[in-house]
């Protein structure tokens, strides 16, 4: 395998590894505050016994979080060395805040969590335990603020003295519409892992007729937070879906394997089996107006299709081909007045240009059928796309019904009354998972070919280092993460199937 | 605020954040290291990782933030560094990785081999990293062999084997040193009998390992190559490294305004071995030790941050590798407004968890 290949196997491997743990830490968190809150308000001793065992599997779930989250702040300069340089004045500047404003407080105050019960006032330990949960979450927003930019790279510019992106405009990163809309799809997606993990767990002591009033209580709290946070993941990914149609035409035609531009409003396909090749989706079942009214949120606004994307690239690229001419210039007089005019004027499509690189190395001397080519590469792979976002939206709505369920049998009292459905809150356990990593590979499988959206091509943004060293390290980290999931599941059964009531293993050690 | 103004305070900064991750993360890292020497039965090295159980994760991230304001004001630097470090870089990441699984997971079973598999665990953990960092830094006076292309594309001719040149190794072993130092200086004020006594018999060894290593590594250097700025740099010019010319000079990175910071290394080793019966007040003398050796390392470098060897123009500079004005303005705004209330709560969480760690705190939720 080459050198670019390896470095997105890696990162994808790192990524999707770190990202079982986030999810189910940024919902326990959340879960474990209100627990405790109820204690406090309550006084009574069950509820502190929640917040006790739930933050015995929160810890250790933790642990792991961070073990594969050092990684990942380094990852960008080990193995995408040149994307470092070329955006890091951007795209490192929520990383930083990121450590400052979020690491630092979880980090800190998780140690008050399991160490100052008996140091801290009530209240104070209450207050310990929120400021973790608002850490985790403020870990997610900045993360998503950078991931937000790749995505739709707002308020920077290329400046041609440095040959890199620099910021243009704080604010504009800051307030991203999709960063936002990211975050709150991803931590409402976090809330419903930690409610499904308190849920199908109560659910099988339950089945087994043990700590039946802990077990409960648990579900209760998991069934409302579950529904609000469910209802949040599928109202605001819909909102995703929107941002993507004003700045993401390419992912959600290629997620509706759509080939052509419908008329609006376009349908939504249901069912299909897109073809790559001949750029058309057989067996098709299509709902018509769905597509149209999600992404653009009107009646008669059209939804691009791929076809017609590819020919807006073809002419991005040639349009950014006059900015490239222009740099080529200017390396040999800074002062080229034309050069820097054309610079200035077309860099806006330097990136589409850009993707010529993978081509021929002499770019500017690409003839019409390589930059028809590079043009038809800005498609994203079809089928993965469009069969991700349907079992992800499918598993959204099981959620949904089930957590509406549960809320509704826990209001009447009856939870632990219907086998059944005792086991169908216990089998969706690892469902939020799949769900979660489904969506990532919507989001960052889709982007491609880009790293940074008609930006940077992802080929150009790896380091020069070795394919025999990234193999290693990719190898490395794949069997380290494997023996550590393994670890982490051991532990997570013998806590579980300790319980709530047994002692504290290192009591009895 | 001017450019050149702003560089400068963020080189201040980044001198601020390695010296937060050696002082803080350092007396874990030397814990850590000394875990399966001043621990011999189990109760007492649950009693060693009780010290820091609580607050080594907090500690982390100061190498955590360091590694993202490089990324933010040093770009390049970061993306050099990193990627021509390579398999150091995972060498380190991997022992790092192993330290949350070592303090989470090693006390929830009960079998001696999974316990003592995870001690030896944590004692790479944590002198791996103390190594490698010194190693790196070392490499820093060489000259590291890398070079940029036209794009400013980064290319290195860095292997694992260039890295473990002799003066690099030497300066590995002072960074070793004076962890380990650190680490026996917080055993000796967070414990107290046998792992107390124990912790206490080291430090007269790190000490003076770390004194005569120090001075050797500065003696062998004044009659080493340095590099100087020759011609072609602004301070307030485009963060372009290619545009300026560099001299090699023998001698160059010995410099008089180091001294004050070799005193104040020097002295917090000799202090610290001088008030062992004061614990608390070796322990801040040991952290005295952390910060005069960055301090040295970094005023002998300036402007330099990255000096490369196979083509010295390029190297990376204070005035040629940050990030825009721009950038540098906010991260300073927000490093003012953030840096101090996390040292607060730090503070206040250190101020809990005061006292010694004894045998009768294990429990409940301790490791």
């Amino acid at each position: 395998m080459d050198l670019v290949t390896l470095s997105r196997l890696q990162f994808a491997v790192t990524a999707l590894y770190h990202f079982l743990f986030v999810p189910l830490t940024l919902g326990l968190a959340v879960l474990l505050g209100i627990m405790e809150t109820v204690y406090v308000m309550t006084g009574r001793e069950i509820w502190r016994d929640l917040v006790k065992f739930w933050g015995i599997l929160f810890g250790i779930n933790f642990a792991m979080g961070v073990a594969t989250g050092i990684t990942m702040e380094f990852q960008f300069g080990t193995n995408w060395a040149y994307y470092s340089h070329y955006v890091g004045d951007v795209f490192g500047a929520p990383l930083a805040l990121e450590g400052m404003m979020a690491f630092f407080l979880e980090a800190t105050f998780i140690g008050l969590f399991f160490f100052a019960w008996d140091r801290l006032t009530r209240v104070q330990h209450l207050i310990a335990t929120w400021l973790l949960a608002i850490g985790t979450n403020l870990s997610a927003l900045w993360i998503l603020i950078a991931n937000g930019w790749m995505q739709y790279p707002v308020g920077a510019r290329f400046n041609a003295q440095t040959m890199r992106m620099e910021v243009s405009d704080f604010m504009q990163v800051l307030f991203n519409p999709v960063a936002q809309a990211k975050f709150v799809h991803t931590v409402s997606a976090g809330y419903v892992t930690g409610s499904v993990f308190v849920l199908a767990i109560s659910a099988w002591y339950l089945l087994k007729g043990r700590n039946i009033e802990f077990a409960k209580r648990s579900m209760t709290v998991a069934a409302s937070f579950g529904m609000a946070s469910a209802l949040s993941v599928v109202v605001l990914g819909d909102e995703s879906g929107y941002t993507a149609g004003q700045n993401q035409k390419m992912k959600i035609a290629a997620i509706e394997a759509m080939w052509d531009t419908e008329p609006a409003p376009a349908s939504f396909t249901v069912f299909g089996l897109p073809d790559m090749e001949n750029h058309v989706t057989h067996l098709e079942v299509k709902v018509p107006w769905m597509l149209g009214l999600i992404a653009t949120r009107s009646a008669d606004t059209p939804v691009p299709g791929i076809s017609e994307l590819v020919g807006i690239a073809q002419k991005d690229i040639a349009d950014g081909l006059i900015a490239y001419r222009g740099l080529l210039a200017l390396k040999q007089d800074r002062n080229d007045a034309r050069a820097l005019k054309d610079v200035d004027g077309h860099v806006g499509h330097l990136g589409y240009a850009l993707l010529l690189k993978n081509i021929r190395p002499d770019i500017e001397n690409a003839t019409p059928d390589e930059i028809v080519r590079a043009a038809n590469s800005t498609i994203p792979n079809v089928p993965v796309l469009f069969w991700s976002f349907r079992c992800m939206v499918g598993l959204g709505l099981w959620f949904i019904a089930l957590f509406a369920f549960s809320f509704w049998l826990s209001a009447k009292r009856q939870l632990d009354r219907w086998r059944p459905y005792l086991w169908a809150a216990l089998l969706t356990l690892p469902l939020p998972w799949i769900a979660a990593e489904l969506g990532w590979i919507v989001a960052e499988y889709g982007r491609q070919p880009w790293v940074i959206v008609g930006v940077l091509p992802t080929a150009l943004g790896v380091s020069s280092t070795t394919a025999s060293n990234v193999a290693l390290s990719l190898i490395g980290f794949a069997l380290f993460y494997s023996a550590l999931l393994v670890v982490d599941a051991v532990l997570l059964l013998k806590y579980i199937r300790l319980g709530p009531d047994a002692p504290k293993p290192e009591e009895a050690a | 605020m001017d450019y050149e103004t702003l560089r400068l305070i963020w080189w201040a900064l980044l001198g601020i954040l390695l010296i937060g991750f050696a002082v803080m993360d350092g007396f874990d890292l030397g814990t850590a290291a000394l875990l399966p020497f001043v621990g011999r039965t189990d109760t007492e090295r649950r009693v060693v990782i009780n010290t820091v159980g609580p607050v080594w994760e907090g500690n982390q991230v100061w190498f955590i933030l360091g590694g993202g304001a490089i990324f933010a004001a040093w770009p390049a630097l970061y993306a050099a560094s990193f990627s021509g470090f390579y398999l150091a870089m995972f060498l380190v990441l991997a022992t790092l990785i192993l330290r949350p699984a070592g303090f989470k997971f090693r006390s929830k079973m009960d079998d001696p081999r999974w316990r003592g598999f995870w001690d030896w665990a944590l004692f790479a953990g944590g002198v791996v990293p103390a190594t490698v960092f010194g190693v790196a830094f070392g490499n820093l006076f060489e000259g590291v062999p890398f070079s940029f292309d036209g794009d400013l594309r980064f290319h290195s001719q860095i292997t694992l084997f260039s890295l473990l040149n002799p003066f690099a190794l030497l300066v590995g072993l002072v960074s070793l040193s004076m962890i380990v130092l650190h680490g026996a200086a917080w055993l000796n004020y967070k414990t107290e009998g046998i792992v107390q006594a124990r912790a206490r018999k080291v430090m007269p060894y790190a000490a003076t390992a770390f004194a005569v290593l120090f001075a050797l590594a500065g003696v062998w250097l004044a009659h080493k190559e340095g590099f100087r700025v020759a011609a072609g740099l602004a301070h307030d010019g485009p963060s372009n490294p290619t545009l300026k010319t560099v001299a090699t000079v023998t001698g160059a990175w010995v410099k008089g305004t180091t001294m004050p910071a070799v005193a104040i290394a020097l002295a917090g080793a000799g202090c610290a071995l001088l008030l062992r019966r004061m614990p608390l007040w070796a322990f801040l003398a040991s952290a005295l030790v952390p910060i005069g050796t960055i301090v040295t390392a970094g005023l002998a470098l300036f402007p330099f941050l990255l000096p490369s060897s196979t083509d010295p123009n390029v190297s990376l500079t204070v005035w040629d590798a940050s990030s825009s004005k721009l950038t540098l303005g906010v991260m300073l705004g927000a490093t003012v407004i953030f840096l101090p209330l996390v040292i607060a709560y730090t503070a206040f969480v250190y101020r809990v968890l005061r006292g010694p760690v004894r045998e009768s705190d294990l429990g409940g939720h301790s490791y």
